[in-house]
């Protein structure tokens, strides 16, 4: 019943932007009253000039088309966790529900203590995801088959996914016991087990990938999809361009994944884009399109459920443009008091908090308690830090790390390299100390 | 760019100019036969094809040969690769009908528009598609039309397609990537026509870069580089697709990837060069020995141009005390760059004279001038008798 109502709702945005698009098609044909077979965009095999060769796509009148009115962002529940319409709500049982808030809460527990262990020196770089932790409600409507490509605010996914604690923090410490060998800065996790391709720095790459992924998925005939994470600056990127309209051309199954926060470090949307956000680009591409309320995790979970249906069914790509508010700096290289006004960050945070949103939800319903809400905050933290003093404790990488791994098998320029360098630990040793480093 | 591309590529102009600038050359200096046509490297008898070293095994399988000229041989190397792997791709830009220069001939047909198919024109886009695909574990023969367009797919190529095994720490990699590329000197190719982009991509680590000199070649080291567990970059010297005829082993067979070949065994100059610039050399050395009586020059083919095959060209260069190395694309930062500078490393006390680097002059590839442009015959002859008279 939702799925269906859900899908009407799609089709709506389609067909509104079809109207748009060729507002001047039924005025004409009403006067010409010619009768010319429809072409429609699906149909295989059409050539440019079946859709130019019939009158029915020219029109006398000569008017320039612009966005006619904004796309509304769908919305589950407002901002004091009221359900509007019960239907919408997806009533996920208690124990799922409590799972999605848990982890919010440990993430944002987690942020918290990393962010301080930035400032003081502990580790190099960390990037929190403050305001938009409902993003989870994507990680609870996938199936664990499904390829998650991510920029690198996404680490919802991991935890809800179950990456460990120990798993974050040795990476963010670049042990021995870090999957990447400590070899990428903090926050650029992956996964294999968990199906999280590792995160790279360089913008918006991820997205022709997720669609490169998400084709092969359907050739070797999986019941998955990929889903692509992506925030409205790497949307400005030559790459989400391609990956959207090959997505589109060659059907790919992928859901891309817009986090609108508003800012791109220091330059605001207003600077960013001229047009209706990120969406209005889907429907150019003919992918279809929907905008959520990013601070809803209902809203994120239902639209990425029924968007899942699309790809993996229908075999096709779907955008998702998740409205929300960056509240934190943009990483711990960044002071954001310099380009936005700290109030107003408060207010969003006080006014429009995703995790205060649920915690009304859930005690709405008599599943949560104050006190619960104590011990699970004092517990969360307790582990983290064990976790925390654990991973700092132990070793870096074992320094062949530095050459494996180039290629499948070292080159033989790396083993000359590797033995130069050796010679130089042992020569200089008073230079390099290598204590910090497991032997290998 | 992209209009010009589009109008070239459709040429049928390129054959008969080919002819003209390369292979059909009347009998030049000391009656010297220059071009791919007359060289006296290609097999053109079946029972020459098998006798290298590296496919002497086919010859003892019975396996039989074919003439196939390089785009025939690249074409057979994918087919023999989509039909022994079922997660093998082709794609790319018009690679569908068949491709601008016919490499991927009825493919599509053999096996369906699901593993061969066209892309929308977007170079990014493709190779970060590729790379997608290899990503999950499918193996993605990508195409751009021309190694001229590669740059648009500069940033996916070298900082995600050669990095991913190393930033996942060997959780994810792209092993299963090839791109291929015609490249070079066409005759009239000009400025995004005619370019050889490898020495950009020598320059990251991650990358495997492979180009070969013959139909033969072109079949083995494609076949090794779809099959490596790394991402390769593989360019097609295009001026060689129609003009280089061989007798190709029909089998399926691969070629070693980082490893040189000694075309000619010599002993007073080592002579080093790749792709279509084989050629070149071979006419040089024509006419070095004839000009210079009595000396004798190494020829080596580097075929994996990363990584190269030191070795090789070490213990050619020990042994006959000069080096001369020879590329279409301009000289400063180029490939030879790296191979002076390395066999100077390892030859010093060997080297008798100053390393020679013949190769394009530092300016963007010119239409009119091109035959002023290429390290030709002439410029290679000469740098041979520099070296040999220092």
């Amino acid at each position: 019943m939702l799925r269906a109502h859900l899908r009407r709702s799609l089709q709506n945005v389609a067909l509104l932007s079809q109207r748009r698009s060729f507002a001047a098609t039924t005025k004409l044909l009403n006067n010409a009253s010619v009768n010319v077979a429809q072409t429609t965009s699906d149909e295989p095999g059409r050539s440019n000039k079946s859709l130019w060769g019939s009158t029915d796509r020219f029109t006398n009148e000569l008017k320039f088309m612009q966005q006619i009115e904004s796309l509304k962002a769908y919305r589950v529940m407002d901002h004091t966790g009221t359900v509007l319409d019960p239907e919408h709500d997806p009533n996920l049982p208690r124990e799922e529900v409590l799972k999605c808030y848990k982890s919010m809460v440990l993430l944002h527990t987690m942020d918290g203590i990393l962010y301080d262990a930035q400032r003081q020196g502990r580790i190099s770089f960390y990037m929190t995801h403050y305001g938009e932790e409902a993003m989870i409600g994507t990680a609870a409507a996938l199936k664990p088959e499904d390829v998650v490509f991510g920029q690198y605010r996404e680490a919802f996914m991991l935890v809800y996914r179950g990456f460990t604690l120990d798993e974050f923090l040795n990476q963010c410490f670049s042990n021995e016991l870090d999957y990447g060998k400590g070899r990428q800065m903090p926050v650029h996790y992956g996964s294999k087990k968990l199906n999280f391709q590792t995160i790279s720095s360089p913008l918006g790459t991820q997205i022709p990938q997720a669609s490169g992924a998400a084709y092969a998925l359907k050739l070797s005939g999986a019941n998955a999809c990929t889903l692509c994470f992506f925030g409205e600056g790497a949307a400005s990127e030559g790459d989400f361009h391609a990956g959207l309209n090959m997505a589109a051309t060659l059907k790919c199954p992928t859901i891309f994944f817009c986090r609108n926060n508003g800012f791109a470090i220091s330059t605001p949307s207003s600077e960013q884009y001229k047009g209706d956000g990120i969406a209005s680009r889907g429907i150019g591409y003919g992918i279809d399109t929907i905008r959520v309320d990013g601070n809803d995790i209902w809203a994120i979970y239902n639209a990425t459920k029924v968007a899942r249906e699309i790809a993996v069914k229908e075999q096709r790509p779907v955008l998702i443009e998740a409205m929300t508010y960056r509240i934190g700096h943009h990483s711990t290289s960044d002071d954001s008091t310099k380009y936005r006004d700290r109030k107003e960050v408060e207010e969003r945070a006080q006014f429009d908090n995703p995790i205060t949103r649920l915690r009304r939800y859930i005690e709405a319903k008599n599943w949560w308690s104050p006190q619960e809400e104590e011990e699970y905050r004092k517990s969360v933290k307790k582990e983290i830090l064990k976790a925390f003093s654990a991973a700092e404790k132990r070793k870096k990488p074992a320094i062949k790390h530095l050459f494996t791994d180039v290629y499948d098998d070292l080159t033989p320029n790396l083993v000359r390299q590797q033995n130069e360098l050796n010679e130089l630990i042992k020569k200089y040793p008073e230079y390099y100390n290598t204590d910090d480093f497991a032997s290998s | 760019m992209f209009c010009l591309k589009r109008a070239i590529k459709h040429s049928s102009a390129f054959k008969p100019l080919i002819a003209r600038t390369y292979a059909a050359t009347s009998k030049g200096i000391d009656g010297i036969q220059e071009g791919v046509a007359y060289s006296n490297l290609l097999k053109r008898d079946p029972d020459e094809a098998f006798r290298s070293p590296e496919l002497a095994h086919m010859s003892a399988n019975n396996s039989g040969t074919t003439k196939m000229n390089l785009f025939q041989a690249v074409n057979d190397a994918m087919s023999i690769a989509l039909t022994t792997d079922d997660k093998a791709v082709v794609f790319g830009e018009d690679v569908s009908f068949g491709g601008v220069f016919r490499a991927t001939s009825g493919l599509a047909e053999q096996f369906g528009r699901d593993r061969v198919f066209n892309t929308p024109l977007t170079e990014q886009g493709i190779a970060g598609f590729a790379i997608g695909m290899a990503a999950v574990g499918h193996t993605a023969i990508a195409e751009i039309q021309f190694a001229d367009y590669i740059f648009p797919a500069f940033d996916q190529i070298v900082n995600e397609a050669a990095k991913f095994r190393y930033r996942s720490g060997n959780q994810f990699n792209v092993g299963g990537l090839t791109i291929r590329s015609p490249s070079s000197a066409v005759g009239h190719g000009g400025h995004y026509h005619s370019q050889s982009p490898e020495a950009f991509f020598t320059h990251c680590p991650g990358l495997k870069i492979v180009t070969p000199r013959s139909p033969i070649q072109a079949k083995g080291l494609l076949l090794a580089s779809i099959r490596d567990r790394n991402p390769v970059i593989f360019f097609e010297p295009k001026i060689l697709y129609r003009a280089a005829v061989e007798e190709v082993p029909v089998g399926d067979y691969e070629l070693p990837l980082g490893k040189a070949e000694i075309l000619k065994k010599g002993t007073d100059v080592t002579i080093v060069g790749y792709g279509s610039q084989i050629y070149a050399l071979e006419n040089a050395i024509q006419l070095a020995e004839k000009r210079l009586p009595g000396i004798s020059c190494e020829l080596i083919d580097l075929r994996t141009i990363m990584p190269w095959d030191v070795d090789t060209v070490v213990e050619s260069v020990k042994k006959t005390g000069r080096l001369v190395i020879a590329h279409e694309a301009p000289k400063t930062g180029g490939v030879a760059a790296e191979v002076a500078s390395t066999v100077m490393e390892h030859c010093f006390l060997n080297l008798e004279a100053p390393i020679q680097r013949v190769c394009g002059w530092d300016t963007p590839f010119p239409l009119a001038f091109e035959k002023f442009y290429v390290p030709s015959m002439v410029r290679c002859y000469d740098a041979i008798k520099t070296a040999m008279e220092y």
